[in-house]
């Protein structure tokens, strides 16, 4: 038989959605007979768990512990530190910046987004570099960064309320940083959440010590002393973290005249408009939108192993059904879908100011299709399973809202004459008064004639309170 | 005349007295022991029923057009058949063309004997058992991180005095009843995609239960394991000193924080948190898995992450603590410990090491080369019968894969292929009645053996009673079977205590030392737990000084989360899952003919939420269909509102149409090729009609 050489597949980027692309090929492909995988990633670092740097902030992390798997298998070889200068897709050849090239047959292009500064005075050099004191937060280096700025006790200012904005402040906060957050919107997680939503969370972020300033301009950054806002004032801030958006890397396709918007575009196939050249990740631009998350991310990344190790040639990415959760000590925050559904959805609200709670669920034909839960932490996630899988919604809504359903109905009829006190022998209350009225006194006697209490014992004390009541009123108890 | 035994069943096995009742027939009643504490359930009660049932078999059947009627017959008519056909097939077809199927349930002589049987006297690898579809993923990944698989590495009642238990995929309070005895001081984490009672009652108790959806508690325990670090709550000391592995096993937890962990699984952050931070600051604390984690196609690495969870917190070899996989079936510990698993030799050796070969090659009296390698798994097997390849015949003991195997539909066609299936039973099983030949054996209370339970405890049955006329033991049954083929008849001893001093010698040094195991001590009550390489040996407590890896250490294993084979889409819109209920036991070829537990549960039913009935025009009481791309199967709607939206429950216990196995995937395993019994994806119809009884309830 005749061996094929295995498919060269170079995957541009180290992050998380490459390396989790190298891991679920190496997963389909264990021996590597199907394809051989390259990895190369600009940084140094081994891949790591971007998601979890607000968490190496708080200090719940050493930056070690957010490494990603390394897959131990033949087919797969990772290349850290290496960064790729152009693409050449006619010879199907990247070009390396250790002056080494790469033939591929398949191109998977992972190669992320890079923090996007405001264009505010005082925030990056002409260069594009971060001016003094100011850091993103988009890698490891910037955490680091971030730690030699700012100190316990320290005012630090996040510029930007979206979830990476909200997470940092929490986890700084944590630290003991007293923090400000500035959002130019009208109000914090304007693409997740509704008004009223962010109005409760931005008081419970005041209630923990961080001052929320919504639908300000930052007007210029002033190093050593703080962020100037558009109205004059000056917050003080040691640091300014900057989680403004984010900007899709795509200048290596572009570069390769492969088409680009705002991502590099590309179909269900995860194919850019050369059917070679593939994009996941952040870096993509997909009609189903999905950018910036991870679970997106991950999900086309097994998608396209399905696609390039043969396993499963017609998988499809369909776009996404993001959940977006907040990861912040002390607040339960899960959105989902249309915030703001209009009037063809039916929408069940809850507003509890006072108690920092807020529910908005909005269903369409029986399907949910947004979804806000503040402090709803017991049935977010089963609203969460249900979007993410289109299950139709209970009948009852609000129910679904405020806990599990009442218990099934008390029992009628029969067995609410005679209740069955022991399950594992099924064994009723009828049953042990008859084996007291033949004469068993006492628990042994009611387990040789019933077997009552002798399974798992649950009901040794209920089998006992029957004894004594029957005992302690009868003559014969006596004897 | 009371005579002190053990319950036929579950792998507790509760001691017992068997005495005749009222009626003159035998009864049986609970007596003291550590598993049962003098409990039984309604099965063990019931027990001795069986032993005088009119549905007995006890004269040889034989038939020659599977079409047709079966035939009483005589012993010597039945097996000269039987040997003469298996002779024929393996002289035209190779030493492979014959196949054997055995069972947890059988002792550990059985175990010992059916695999020395098909090694030597078919000179086949096609053996393997039913316990592959129970115990199989829990014993890979205990291999894996232990290098020995014992199920519970200390005595039961260890368990009662832990702070925190926490039960994976495991229901003892409907399956195991007198185990809950053990769990009423330790609060209770139950993970279990159903409010099953388990979980009831540890909300009862201020526990804590957790219903990951079906399929993701590999993400779970990786869940539960990172929400344990970031609160600071790993043994450091322990991971340093006495494991290997842990970074690499990090890198995977790493990527089930909390939240993602949610999203996956269902379960809310805080509950992850507080079932890390209840079992993390416990004084004592076990884990225990059962079948609804570990029986899936990805059940060895879920396992895996369950132990990666109870090493990081430092639980194993520490007397206190631990973990521990609970045993199903009566045998189902000795049952993998002896031969009759296709890549095993006695005493939990692997076929393919060479030394291994030679020391129970030794034993026999063989030249290593002539035993077989190993052989298919058992579902494997099962699929390939009457095929190409495939085995031709089949001798079948002490199962009933027509019920109990997935995608039965499939396993029943190739069953049907077969040139000659003979099965030994002493009733009419599923299984039974598609067979040529059916061999009428004697019961649990009609002969002796041993038995190791779920503890890794050796017990002693003990004959009650005389078999009835016309019916021989399993080891009569393989002792004249293989003189027939040609074996002298030394060596195959039909005498329990015989085989077992034989099973010792062969076990010798192998990680399951049976050598100091005697009929004296386990008569004298002398408390023997294995390893027992000496007359005075025994080990309640595995690894308290050293795991069974050559250097002394317990390994992390490198596992991440698969999830199911199969997710329900648009036309199978829905999870099901399978599992047992109190009054049956596994494919309820025995319970279904005892009276009272056939009346108390005489079909099978389907556990749905009223919406998801409501969703397919069904009321409580309707007969539906289920229906998975494997088949379809008829049950009663049972409605629970506490039941998950997207699951609906069926009990697997019943045959014909009304097998729960008729809709479950056979994709296996990698490691333990365990089929997926736990997610198949279905969807729920109106059953136009009734299913029409079938004898024994199915």
């Amino acid at each position: 038989m005749v061996q094929h050489p295995a498919r060269r597949i170079v995957v541009i980027g180290n992050g998380m959605v490459g390396a989790r692309f190298a891991e679920e090929v190496a997963r389909r492909d264990p021996a590597g007979g199907r394809v051989g995988v390259t990895v190369v990633g600009a940084e140094d670092e081994p891949a790591y768990n971007r998601v979890l740097l607000p968490g190496v902030l708080a200090g719940d992390y050493a930056p070690d512990d957010i490494r990603l798997p390394v897959p131990e298998a033949p087919s797969v070889t990772v290349r850290t530190g290496t960064a790729a200068l152009a693409l050449d897709t006619a010879r199907r050849r990247v070009t390396l910046d250790d002056g080494t090239g790469l033939d591929y047959d398949d191109l998977v292009l992972a190669t992320g987004a890079r923090a996007a500064f405001p264009p505010i005075p005082g925030l990056a050099a002409a260069d594009g570099a971060p001016e003094q004191g100011v850091t993103a937060l988009r890698d490891v280096a910037d955490c680091r960064r971030l730690d030699a700025l700012a100190r316990p006790g320290g005012p630090v200012v996040v510029l930007g309320g979206g979830v990476l904005g909200l997470e940092a402040a929490r986890a700084l906060a944590e630290r003991g940083m007293r923090v400000s957050l500035v959002e130019s919107s009208p109000w914090i997680m304007r693409r997740q959440i509704d008004r009223p939503a962010a109005q409760i969370l931005a008081e419970q972020y005041s209630a923990l010590g961080m001052a929320v300033h919504s639908w300000r301009v930052a007007a210029r950054w002033i190093p050593g002393t703080g962020l100037e806002l558009d109205d004059g004032r000056v917050l003080a801030g040691d640091a300014l973290v900057v989680t403004a958006g984010v900007k899709a890397n795509t200048e290596l396709a572009a570069a390769a005249g492969i088409e680009t918007e705002h991502g590099v575009c590309v179909d269900d196939t995860l194919a850019t408009g050369d059917a070679r050249v593939h994009a996941i990740g952040d870096c993509a631009q997909h009609r189903g939108g999905g950018a910036g998350l991870v679970q997106p991310g991950w999900e086309q990344a097994a998608v396209l192993a399905d696609r390039l190790t043969g396993t499963r040639p017609e998988a499809r990415y369909g776009g996404a059904r993001p959940v977006t959760r907040l990861k912040a000590d002390g607040i339960e925050l899960t959105s989902m879908g249309e915030a703001e559904a209009d009037d063809t959805a039916e929408t069940v609200t809850i507003a509890d100011p006072h108690g920092g709670r807020y529910a908005k669920l909005s269903v369409r034909e029986e399907r949910i299709v947004g979804a806000v839960l503040l402090g709803f932490a017991e049935p977010a996630s089963a609203i969460a399973q249900m979007y993410d899988t289109g299950t139709p919604v209970p009948a009852d809504r609000l129910a679904l809202l405020t806990g599990r359903p009442a218990p099934e109905a008390e029992p009628q009829g029969a067995a609410a004459a005679d209740p069955t006190v022991c399950r594992c022998n099924a064994v009723t209350r009828q049953d042990l008064e008859t084996a007291w009225l033949d004469g068993a006194r006492t628990r042994t006697d009611i387990a040789a004639s019933t077997r009552a209490t002798t399974g798992c014992g649950g009901c040794t004390r209920d089998v006992d309170a029957l004894l004594s009541g029957w005992n302690g009123a009868s003559p014969l108890a006596a004897t | 005349m009371s005579t002190a035994t053990h319950c036929p069943y579950c792998a507790l096995q509760c001691a017992m007295h068997v005495e005749p009742g009222p009626d003159g027939a035998p009864a049986a009643r609970p007596a003291e022991f550590p598993t049962n504490r003098g409990g039984l359930c309604r099965k063990g009660w019931t027990s001795a029923e069986l032993l005088s049932s009119p549905e007995r078999i006890t004269r040889p059947l034989l038939r020659t057009d599977r079409t047709g009627a079966f035939t009483e017959t005589d012993w010597d008519t039945a097996l000269d058949h039987v040997a003469a056909k298996l002779a024929d097939l393996r002289a035209a077809h190779g030493p492979d063309a014959v196949a054997v199927f055995g069972s947890g349930s059988l002792t550990n002589e059985k175990s010992y004997l059916l695999g020395k049987f098909a090694r030597l006297a078919l000179g086949t690898s096609q053996i393997d058992y039913n316990g592959r579809f129970c115990m199989s993923s829990a014993a890979a990944a205990g291999n894996r991180a232990f290098g020995l698989d014992r199920g519970m590495g200390f005595p039961l009642p260890d368990v009662a005095s832990a702070e925190v238990v926490l039960l994976a995929g495991a229901n003892p309070a409907e399956t195991m009843p007198p185990m809950m005895g053990h769990l009423t001081a330790p609060r209770l984490i139950v993970v279990d995609p159903r409010r099953s009672a388990t979980a009831a009652y540890a909300l009862e108790h201020g526990g804590l239960h957790l219903a990951p959806r079906p399929g993701t508690d590999a993400a779970l325990a990786l869940g539960l394991l990172h929400a344990a670090r970031t609160q600071h709550l790993l043994d450091e000391d322990y991971i340093c000193a006495r494991t290997t592995g842990f970074e690499a096993a990090w890198r995977y937890a790493a990527a089930f924080w909390p939240e993602q962990t949610e999203q996956v699984t269902g379960v809310p952050v805080h509950r992850i948190r507080e079932a890390a931070r209840l079992l993390g600051t416990a004084g004592g604390a076990y884990v225990l898995t059962g079948r609804g984690s570990e029986q899936h196609a990805t059940g060895t690495d879920t396992v895996s992450a369950w132990i990666n969870l109870a090493l990081a917190l430092g639980l194993p070899g520490r007397e206190g603590s631990g973990y521990g996989c609970i045993t199903g079936q009566g045998n189902g510990q000795g049952g993998r410990e002896h031969g009759q698993k296709a890549d095993q030799l006695p005493g939990y050796r692997r076929i393919d090491d060479p030394a291994a070969r030679t020391h129970v090659a030794g034993v026999w009296g063989v030249e290593p080369e002539e035993l077989p390698g190993p052989g298919r798994s058992a579902y494997e097997l099962l699929d390939a019968l009457g095929t190409e390849d495939g085995p031709r015949a089949m001798l079948l003991l002490g199962s009933n894969p027509a019920v109990s195997a997935p995608g039965t539909e499939r396993v029943r066609n190739r069953l049907s292929a077969l040139e000659l299936l003979v099965t030994c039973d002493f009733v009419m099983s599923e299984t039974a009645a598609m067979s040529d030949v059916v061999l009428p054996v004697a019961q649990w209370a009609e002969e002796e053996g041993t038995m190791t339970n779920l503890e890794g405890r050796l017990l002693r049955r003990r004959a009650v009673l005389s078999a009835p006329a016309g019916v021989r033991t399993d080891l009569e049954v393989l002792s004249s079977l293989a003189t027939r083929l040609g074996q002298p008849a030394e060596r195959f001893p039909d005498r329990p205590d015989a085989v077992l001093a034989e099973l010792g010698r062969a076990s010798a040094g192998g990680g399951a030392d049976y050598s100091g195991v005697t009929p004296e001590r386990l008569e004298q009550g002398e408390e023997v737990f294995w390893p027992a390489a000496d007359a005075a040996a025994s080990t309640p407590r595995m690894f308290l000084d050293a795991f069974a890896h050559p250097d002394g250490r317990a390994r992390f294993a490198a596992v991440g989360h698969r999830g199911a084979a199969e997710e329900p889409d648009a036309d199978y819109p829905l999870y099901a899952t399978t599992g047992r209920m109190m009054g049956h036991y596994q494919s309820g070829a025995q319970t279904r003919r005892i009276g009272e537990l056939a009346a108390a549960e005489p079909e099978a039913y389907v556990e749905v939420h009223p919406d998801t009935g409501a969703r397919a025009g069904l009321e409580e009481g309707d007969w539906a269909r289920v229906v998975s791309r494997r088949g379809a199967t008829l049950a009663r709607i049972r409605h629970r509102a506490d039941a998950r939206a997207d699951t609906v429950f069926l009990p697997f216990h019943f045959g014909g149409a009304q097998a729960a196995n008729n809709l479950t995937n056979p994709v296996l395993d990698p490691t333990s090729r365990m089929p997926e019994f736990k997610v198949s994806a279905v969807r729920l119809e109106h059953a136009d009609t009734a299913p029409t009884a079938t004898p024994g309830g199915g």
